[in-house]
């Protein structure tokens, strides 16, 4: 009997997801590339805009305060967690390293908050990208 | 340019981005996502000032 309430949301919930579509892997990479871009194109203008605003102001104030942007590595394994949230950020990062920008030496504190800053808005980027996703397959409104 | 904030900004812009983010991406209608922004931002910082305070007791 249990088995029967718990699953009737369930159900209603699958039937309105719709499949994997093309315009879910192209939100999901247009979101991943381009902050907040994915959000756009599935026509979520005003969320899509905040959260590009977010994100891109985030990395931004990271390179400002000096922070350090990992390259591709199989060093030490907090090297690797730092690259894998930098390159949350998607075109931000292949811009940052096409330019060479966050490649200079920790000198004073906020520099670290700088790296901080770097890292964390590539992961709340991943988190967006799967917002994105999560909408245009409507799992979400 | 260098820009140098202080630990106590650079907390509150971590904060505020953050909850914006998680506010937008955690919930559905928008008088919630405005909520839970708003109780991310309040945790955050609040999280800081208790941090700050121990840190001030364990010196002390």
């Amino acid at each position: 009997m249990s088995n029967s309430t718990v699953s009737k949301p369930r159900a209603a919930e699958a039937a309105q997801t719709q499949p994997l579509s093309a315009m879910a892997v192209l939100a999901s990479l247009v979101g991943w590339l381009v902050p907040g871009a994915g959000h756009l194109i599935l026509r979520r203008y005003v969320r899509g805009l905040i959260l590009m605003a977010s994100i891109v102001t985030m990395f931004v104030l990271g390179l400002l305060m000096q922070g350090h942007v990992y390259k591709p590595n199989g060093g030490d394994i907090l090297d690797i967690l730092g690259f894998v949230g930098n390159i949350g950020a998607g075109g931000l990062y292949f811009l940052t390293l096409a330019k060479d920008w966050g490649q200079g030496a920790i000198a004073h504190a906020t520099a670290d908050y700088g790296t901080k800053y770097l890292i964390v808005a590539g992961l709340l980027n991943f988190i967006a990208v799967a917002d994105a996703y999560h909408i245009a397959i409507g799992k979400k409104p | 340019m260098i820009l140098e904030l202080s630990h106590f900004s650079a907390a509150f812009f971590f904060a505020l981005f953050a909850s914006v983010v998680f506010g937008i991406t955690q919930r559905n209608a928008a008088m919630d996502q405005v909520k839970y922004g708003l109780y991310c931002f309040a945790m955050f910082l609040g999280g800081v000032f208790v941090a700050g305070w121990v840190m001030w007791m364990l010196r002390h």
